[in-house]
């Protein structure tokens, strides 16, 4: 069951997701990465029906792009999420998107900042969310261990005890997750947690 | 489970002496499980009048955003704020424009109108709207609230002690709801000011 799951701390926010591209029974791959850098300074974690959760995100991408191509400024993090759950929100009674977004990103005016966006379009600005079976675990995890404004070091420890959580506690518990982190100097890769690789493949 | 009930909510205006109060809960949920708990229900539409909308997070986060566009479009045409009972009118026409593919919302409208005197209303999903000269009551938690705002309800409270009943009644009935609660947000309006408090109850 695919895990994403984030949080705000001093001066950044962090996401992680679970990498797996399941399908009923089959893992596809165990290397998908579903968090998705929407701008220089922007993070989108999604999860939900695999081809509305690309297609979706790489809509928002565009667009985003798009904006600051024509008026040369970035969107904030603020309004790309309302514009997000704008087109989630004019779909849902048309042709909805079964996907749930994670909005991370880093202003320069108002700091770091978290939206939860529901695949119905209920948007809301956290400090910490989490989304699919996994969020049982990391959201409870997290209510014990968080408070604002935590180190990178210190909420790295967090993201490491709800990965711990959910690989212990979750009967389909995904292997490997990765965690991105968007700060003042941009969104970034910072970790892969892997317990299994992909087998390597001779090259023909 | 019902649509309604997804997200959880709980409503209350009332009418004191040249005064009105109108308060919710501050849950955000997903069926069982708990998201946020500073969700924001009520939203001030101008200085006398508020608009508390319970039921589905995201056709309230809709429904509002298409409020606040008439009545800024109202407002530049006729260089006044709206009347409550003219906004009442207005939240009625849009919801039964979806007549048949309505917003599952139900608003409660509560403001000041011509010489400081208080106006408050409900309406169902629909549009039926329901004027009450002393209170008004909607969300998961509506039927506790009935009881308990007509146990404690008396005409012509001054602010303070409307303030006290508004969020007694409030904290009484949503203790009661599993799906409601996490505190209060209240606000007692009079015609000099307005007043907000964050309502500590039960925090489950």
């Amino acid at each position: 069951m695919e895990c994403v799951f984030g949080l705000v701390g001093d001066g950044f926010a962090i996401l992680a997701a679970d990498t797996s591209a399941v399908h009923s029974i089959l893992v596809h791959k165990s290397n998908e990465d579903k968090i998705m850098v929407l701008d220089s300074h922007k993070l989108v974690a999604a999860s939900g029906e695999p081809g509305d959760r690309v297609q979706f995100t790489e809509f928002i991408q565009k667009n985003v792009a798009l904006y600051q191509f024509r008026n040369g400024i970035p969107l904030t993090t603020a309004a790309a999420a309302n514009f997000t759950r704008g087109e989630l929100a004019s779909a849902l009674r048309k042709n909805p998107y079964a996907v749930n977004i994670l909005m991370a990103g880093y202003d320069k005016e108002t700091g770091p900042s978290l939206y939860y966006i529901d695949y119905i379009a209920t948007m809301h600005k956290v400090d910490k969310g989490a989304f699919g079976y996994g969020s049982y675990f990391s959201l409870s995890m997290m209510d014990r261990h968080y408070h604002s404004g935590m180190t990178v070091e210190e909420a790295i420890d967090l993201v490491d005890k709800c990965i711990i959580e959910i690989r212990s506690r979750l009967v389909v518990a995904p292997p490997n997750f990765v965690i991105k982190i968007v700060d003042k100097d941009g969104a970034r890769e910072y970790a892969w947690r892997e317990s299994v690789k992909d087998a390597h493949v001779a090259s023909a | 489970m019902s649509i309604f009930e997804y997200n959880g909510s709980a409503l209350v205006a009332m009418v004191g002496k040249n005064c009105f109060a109108i308060a919710s809960d501050r849950r955000l949920g997903v069926q069982l499980q708990t998201i946020a708990t500073d969700f924001r229900r009520i939203y001030k539409m101008h200085d006398r009048l508020f608009i508390g909308l319970s039921g589905l997070a995201t056709d309230a986060q809709t429904l509002y955003q298409r409020l606040v566009f008439r009545h800024k479009l109202y407002q530049l045409r006729e260089e006044r704020d709206m009347k409550p009972e003219t906004f009442a009118s207005l939240v009625s026409a849009i919801l039964y424009e979806k007549r048949f593919g309505p917003y599952f919302c139900q608003p409660v409208i509560a403001g000041l109108g011509d010489e400081d005197k208080p106006f408050i209303c409900t309406m169902d999903s629909i549009g039926a709207k329901e004027l009450a000269k002393d209170f008004v009551v909607a969300g998961t938690a509506s039927e506790s609230l009935y009881g308990a705002c007509e146990a404690m309800f008396k005409p012509d409270m001054e602010p303070e002690e409307l303030f006290e009943t508004v969020s007694q009644a409030l904290l009484a009935s949503v203790d009661r709801d599993c799906l409601s609660g996490w505190g209060g947000h209240v606000y007692v309006v009079t015609p000099t000011e307005v007043k907000e408090r964050i309502l500590k109850g039960r925090m489950d």
